[in-house]
């Protein structure tokens, strides 16, 4: 069987403005990719087609080789969570309940051992750093503090295998957007042994150097209908980065040996 | 003020301290009318009937075919009013919703206008066949088919769209205010007085058939809404986060909208406007217990049965032996209480 997640030829256009060029893609499980690329080239529009968040409006997208469209959204809701890049919370519910909501499709299923949800819940908020703050109203939090709960929010609804083993997928928009440097260096590692325990992790970034450290494969939208794909330590090279981004870039090595860049 | 999870009653405080209350309100509102019946009588009362006694007293008599009633359809048309607006607020996202928005309530008014105006002219036959529920069949028929249609106009790409319906229904409240007005000029000064009653709202028509049957729809709506109450909860991150916890979103909308239908048609149908229980009970119910739809539905029950009562028994006695229209006391009420939640929203609005 094929465990992938492809998308061929997916494109999104709103009235008569293109929001995501035609792309094709392929990710898979037990990787970490990373979508690159200038504001406005179309990558949380693609992440959200990949979610099944919404229709392309023309193209397919297709989970283990059937077209997602096949999939039922209950099932689709135990193997694949998307963390969002801002979200409105009505109510002032608190952030152990908003962490919560992620074992809502889990009630009630049939087979296997029952979940321990709240000891989920709380082992899910210890990995983002946010067990001071369940008691906290969500809408009263820092952006950054937000994020984190999303995060664990995520990880919560992906916490186990579904019950026919499927893969999971965890889908990030921007995830390190409003964190601190602790907490960005923190989630991606996060990201990354998630995807070392068999997940696919898909996530959104601005962060090139975080990208090129963290990420297996990179997906780039260069915002002209350009897409490229491959792995991180081979497709970010100055070359490529200073043509997209167009701004001058210069490669180094950190002391672990990673290389990072350096721009303007 | 704290803003944190533990200056919050839990779920069971919350709900047995409604319980509490309603029972209070009950007592009081059986105890005190025109007929004063004192908790003694009352328990000699409920021991009557309890035992089967063949000769009651006079206060059994007022109690029973009076009072008991007026109590229940009270208590079924608050927990019916408090139970829709919790819906209402969960549904739109927004603790200003009321079930008002949806056009049920300009609907069944509508209705009843052109009942009572324009019914004897037109439709004479009607009340042949529906006899003394005329008014009431028709009120619950205008009050859903304008729910529906207001739930038909907010169809757009992408299933029911709730700003959509937000603005059609403020266009066919509208329509509807102008329909009856119109009316008002036509009708005569007795149509006037009773289009005024109805429209101010009174438990005093009740009988036990209609204690009966809107028991039975609110009950039944209690059931439904109680269903919808973890959807619910994913629909406050937002539509599409919720469908993607699994939550057939378009489904929940649907279900919560019928629900309000039935519950506040059957309600208003009977009783006439009874405005701001449905946007004030899941407000308090919020305040005290944090914002889990499996609290809030069935504590706003609770309050709004209470807040019904409450009100009832004042509009009996305040100004005896004339009667104050309900509707009247629970815009006094809640309108200040609207006032002062506003004042609470104004940092984040």
């Amino acid at each position: 069987m094929n465990l992938s997640l492809e998308c061929t030829d997916v494109s999104v256009c709103l009235a008569d403005k293109t929001l995501l060029a035609p792309t094709t893609a392929a990710f898979r499980p037990g990787r970490f990719a990373a979508i690159l690329g200038p504001n406005g080239a179309g990558k949380s529009t693609l992440l959200s087609v990949l979610a099944g968040q919404r229709m392309p409006t023309r193209g397919e997208v297709r989970l283990d080789g059937r077209p997602l469209a096949v999939h039922a959204l209950a099932g689709l809701a135990l193997r694949r969570a998307l963390m969002p890049q801002e979200s409105a919370v009505a109510f002032d519910f608190a952030a152990a309940e908003i962490v919560a909501l992620g074992r809502y499709p889990h009630r009630g299923l049939k087979g296997g051992p029952v979940p321990d949800d709240e000891a989920i819940v709380a082992a899910a908020m210890a990995l983002t750093d946010v067990s001071a703050l369940a008691d906290r109203v969500l809408n009263t939090l820092s952006g950054g503090e937000k994020a984190r709960v999303h995060l664990a929010r995520a990880l919560a609804q992906l916490w186990m295998p579904p019950p026919d083993g499927a893969v999971r997928w965890l889908m990030l928009d921007e995830p390190t957007a409003a964190l601190d440097l602790a907490h960005q260096h923190a989630a991606m590692r996060l990201l990354r042994n998630r995807s070392r325990e068999g997940m696919g992790v898909i996530a959104v970034l601005h962060d090139l150097n975080l990208a090129r450290r963290y990420a297996d494969d990179v997906l780039i939208l260069d915002g002209n209908g350009g897409v490229f794909q491959g792995a991180a330590a081979e497709l970010l090279e100055p070359p490529l980065i200073q043509e997209i981004w167009r701004t001058p870039c210069q490669q180094v090595e950190s002391a672990d040996g990673t290389p990072q860049f350096i721009f303007g | 003020m704290s803003r944190s999870n533990r200056s919050r009653w839990s779920g069971r405080t919350v709900l047995g301290a409604g319980a509490g209350l309603l029972v209070v309100a009950f007592v009081i509102a059986a105890t005190s009318g025109a007929y004063a019946i004192s908790p003694s009588q009352l328990l000699g009362v409920f021991g009557d009937a309890w035992r089967g006694v063949d000769n009651p007293s006079p206060e059994h008599l007022v109690f029973f075919n009076i009072r008991l009633p007026r109590l229940l359809l009270g208590l079924a048309a608050g927990a019916g009013l408090g139970l829709s607006g919790a819906l209402m607020q969960g549904l739109f996202r927004n603790p200003l919703a009321d079930p008002g928005l949806i056009g049920i309530s300009s609907g069944a008014a509508l209705a009843a206008g052109l009942t009572i105006v324009l019914g004897a002219a037109f439709f004479p036959a009607l009340p042949r066949t529906l006899g003394s529920w005329t008014l009431v069949t028709m009120a619950f028929g205008g009050g859903f088919f304008v729910t529906m249609l207001i739930y038909g106009l907010s169809q757009g790409a992408g299933g029911t769209r709730m700003a959509l319906m937000l603005l059609a229904g403020i266009a066919i409240n509208a329509l509807a205010g102008a329909g009856l007005g119109f009316l008002s000029v036509m009708a005569t000064d007795e149509q006037l007085r009773s289009l005024q009653f109805w429209l101010l709202g009174s438990l005093g028509g009740a009988r036990w058939s209609a204690v009966v049957l809107v028991g039975a729809v609110v009950a039944l709506a209690l059931a439904a809404g109680m269903t919808l109450a973890r959807p619910l909860n994913a629909i406050a991150l937002g539509e599409s986060q919720a469908s993607l916890l699994g939550v057939d979103v378009e489904r929940t909308k649907r279900r919560a909208v019928l629900v309000t239908a039935f519950a506040v048609g059957a309600v208003t149908a009977t009783t006439g406007i009874i405005g701001f229980i449905g946007l004030i009970a899941p407000h308090w119910v919020r305040m005290l217990a944090g914002p889990d739809h499996r609290i809030v539905l069935p504590a706003s029950a609770l309050l709004g049965a209470a807040l019904i009562l409450a009100a009832d028994t004042v509009a009996r006695t305040a100004m005896a032996p004339a009667e104050l229209p309900l509707g009247v006391l629970t815009a006094f009420i809640g309108a200040p209480m609207f006032l002062l939640m506003l004042r609470h929203f104004r940092g984040r609005v």
